[in-house]
């Protein structure tokens, strides 16, 4: 193991070296790569995308929304109910001291987490607000609060059907609990799409988990030392990777988990003091996100175009009813699943409700997007198909240019937090991509290899691939993760209302209580 | 009833030096049970990678057996030896919060504890086991140097 860590080092090594030189063919390979990819994705991309008949609306996205706000009223706004009992459960208030040294229900939100907050929070909100404009804030909050019961729901079932072994370590996630709640209700088909879950699973990790990772790592890095082949950076990082993945080096992956963390706080941190800083423009931005969310203010496509971005956004972001935060959550070993699915409904309100929108409300106030100052409308880039922005900006870039007009060096530890956020998100989906790749083919040392390497060589191709085709892909592939797991889910939540009653009503009488520590 | 003493241990020489000490103070007190604690460092609030979560219960046992196996099993056994009436445990936790715990718990009359081995430039930030020990501890502590 030692050799190969070493060999790939070397390689990552030469690679960089002579980057420059290659750097006039590479153009060409980054060209070709794009080109092959494109099309290679495009009628799975169309399909996912495809609009309802007769409208511009995605059915994919009313097919998201719509579970949300279903599961949100099947367990009676469970998360505006439970929310404080949720903050108990974090703190450890519910931990018995006798379990100590388990993971503790943090943990398991924290490693969700690290999943989830990323690129997402920060290129995703800033593609949302540049096409939808402000307006598309609105409701990407919106579809964040319902997503908490999508979560809620999920990650119950995670824990409640995982697998556990006789060693003691625990797999679960969509695959188990589709399998084993179908077996348990009686209902055919469960094996089939357990299996198609997975499969789409494994191209969310390639694609969402992965490429679109590589990809803005790489916008980032060239924005900051100049252009070149994106190849390269996808070398270097799925060298990286691999080391850590394969190689097992666990001292890189325990330094980015505790950077990480870091790293969301201190661009929490920044984004408020830019806010605070123009507190008197506050009102005014949400006056632009609530104008923008029912009027459109002139984005392409008008309110629906808004409505339509903020919703993909915030899907994307958290995951929300995609299932992967089932996988993260099932490692808890807790005596009530549903506890766990409690904590988990705190993740797409840090995630989108409180990190997206504070992206978005920097955007707005920087004044990034050029209004028409005779209409107060957005204008629009000369293609037609975004707001123009004040450097042609988008993705990204937008969100660094919006922090740097206000912090002049914070686009460098933005550049260092993407490239973080990246590392740990491909860590983490390299995690839910293999706990689906070994349901389909089993646990195994070779098997598991195969999986890894096919993860690293997808980072080089995200890398050089534009930001087009691969955030196409990277969506549509986490979307038709979504569409087994929420069509499932509509089967299983009756399972999830069982414990959900029996739970509230022992919390009531006091046989669930707190510790003493 | 008979009085209850806890021994915290850390796997090093000033634990053995604790463990005498007990020794000694137990069998002039006579009627005594002694509770020998192993605390391994372990907080609720650290990060981990999913891949280590999924782990984490199979580590706990390992680590619990470990501590186990190579301080408290043969901490108990000298005791016995000496024919005092001991047993042991092994807990994870932050030590100073957890020795207080147990303490409090087993309604033990004191803590006996062998002087911290930390050093650097932890010790110097967050101060020792030992020293938060003596200062949150609700029953007397006793460190031996």
């Amino acid at each position: 193991m030692k050799r190969i860590q070493h060999l790939a080092a070397s390689a990552a090594l030469l690679m960089a070296a002579a980057g420059p030189a290659l750097a006039q063919e590479a153009e060409g390979l980054d060209a070709r790569v794009n080109a092959a990819f494109a099309a290679a994705t495009g009628p799975f991309v169309s399909f996912i995308f495809a609009p309802l008949p007769g409208t511009a609306f995605p059915w994919i996205v009313m097919w998201l929304v719509i579970a949300a706000t279903i599961f949100t009223i099947y367990f009676g706004f469970v998360q505006f109910r439970f929310f404080s009992h949720a903050i108990g459960l974090v703190k450890g208030d519910y931990s018995d001291p006798n379990d100590a040294g388990e993971v503790s229900h943090f943990q398991a939100l924290a490693t969700a987490l690290s999943g989830t907050v990323g690129l997402g929070n920060i290129a995703g909100v800033a593609v949302a607000v540049g096409i939808g404009g402000p307006g598309a804030t609105f409701w990407m909050i919106l579809a964040g609060l319902l997503g908490m019961a999508s979560k809620f729901t999920e990650c119950t079932l995670g824990v409640k059907y995982r697998n556990e072994y006789p060693d003691g370590s625990v797999s679960g996630g969509p695959m188990y609990y589709i399998s084993k709640g179908f077996t348990e209700l009686g209902l055919p088909g469960g094996k089939i799409l357990a299996i198609l879950f997975s499969v789409f699973c494994i191209l969310g990790a390639l694609g969402g988990g992965n490429m679109f990772q590589a990809n803005q790592a790489h916008a980032q890095i060239s924005g900051i030392v100049g252009e070149y082949p994106g190849w390269i950076t996808g070398v270097i990082f799925a060298a990286v990777v691999f080391v850590v993945i394969v190689g097992g080096v666990k001292s890189i992956a325990r330094v980015t988990e505790k950077v990480v963390p870091l790293m969301g706080i201190l661009y929490v941190g920044a984004a408020l003091i830019i806010l605070l800083v123009n507190y008197d423009k506050i009102g005014w931005a949400f006056g632009q996100i609530f104008a923008g969310a029912f009027t459109g203010l002139g984005v392409a496509g008008g309110m629906v175009g808004a409505l339509i971005q903020g919703f993909k956004r915030a899907a994307f972001s958290n995951e929300a009813g995609v299932g992967s935060a089932a996988i993260a959550h099932s490692a808890v070993r807790t005596k009530e699943p549903i506890t766990e699915g409690f904590v988990s409904l705190l993740e797409p309100l840090i995630d989108t409700v409180v990190i997206c929108t504070m992206t978005a409300l920097v955007i707005v106030i920087s004044q990034q997007l050029i209004i028409d100052p005779t209409t107060g409308n957005y204008v629009l880039n000369d293609a037609g198909s975004a707001i123009a922005t004040v450097d042609g900006n988008s993705g990204v870039a937008l969100t660094s240019a919006a922090f740097g007009s206000a912090i002049g060096w914070f686009p460098y530890v933005l550049a260092i937090a993407v490239v973080l956020f990246a590392f740990s998100t491909m860590i983490s989906w390299s995690y839910y991509g293999l706990k689906a790749w070994t349901y389909l083919f089993g646990e195994g040392k070779t098997t598991e290899l195969v999986f890894k390497l096919i993860f690293c060589v997808f980072i080089v191709i995200g890398a050089a691939a534009s930001l087009g085709p691969v955030i196409d892909f990277s969506d549509a592939a986490i979307f038709a993760m979504a569409v087994v797991n929420i069509f499932c889910l509509y089967f299983l939540m009756k399972l999830v209302r069982t414990e959900l009653a029996s739970y509230a009503a022992r919390l009531k009488s006091g046989e669930i209580r707190k510790f003493e520590h | 009833m008979s009085t209850k003493l806890v021994i915290g241990l850390d796997g090093h020489s000033s634990g053995d030096r604790a463990l005498e000490f007990a020794k000694t103070l137990a069998t002039q007190i006579g009627a005594c049970e002694l509770l020998v604690v192993y605390v391994i460092e372990w907080s609720p609030y650290s990060f981990q990678t999913a891949e280590e979560n999924a782990q984490r219960h199979k580590r706990r046992e390992e680590e619990i057996s470990t501590a186990n196996e190579r301080v408290v099993a043969p901490a108990v056994a000298s005791l016995s030896d000496s024919g005092l009436n001991a047993s042991g445990r092994v807990r994870h936790g932050n030590v100073a919060d957890t020795l207080n715990s147990i303490a409090k718990e087993t309604g033990a009359s004191q803590i006996i504890v062998g002087r911290s081995t930390e050093s650097g430039l932890s010790k110097r930030i967050f101060g020792s086991s030992t020293a938060n020990l003596v200062m949150e501890a609700s029953v007397p502590v006793t460190v031996v140097n």
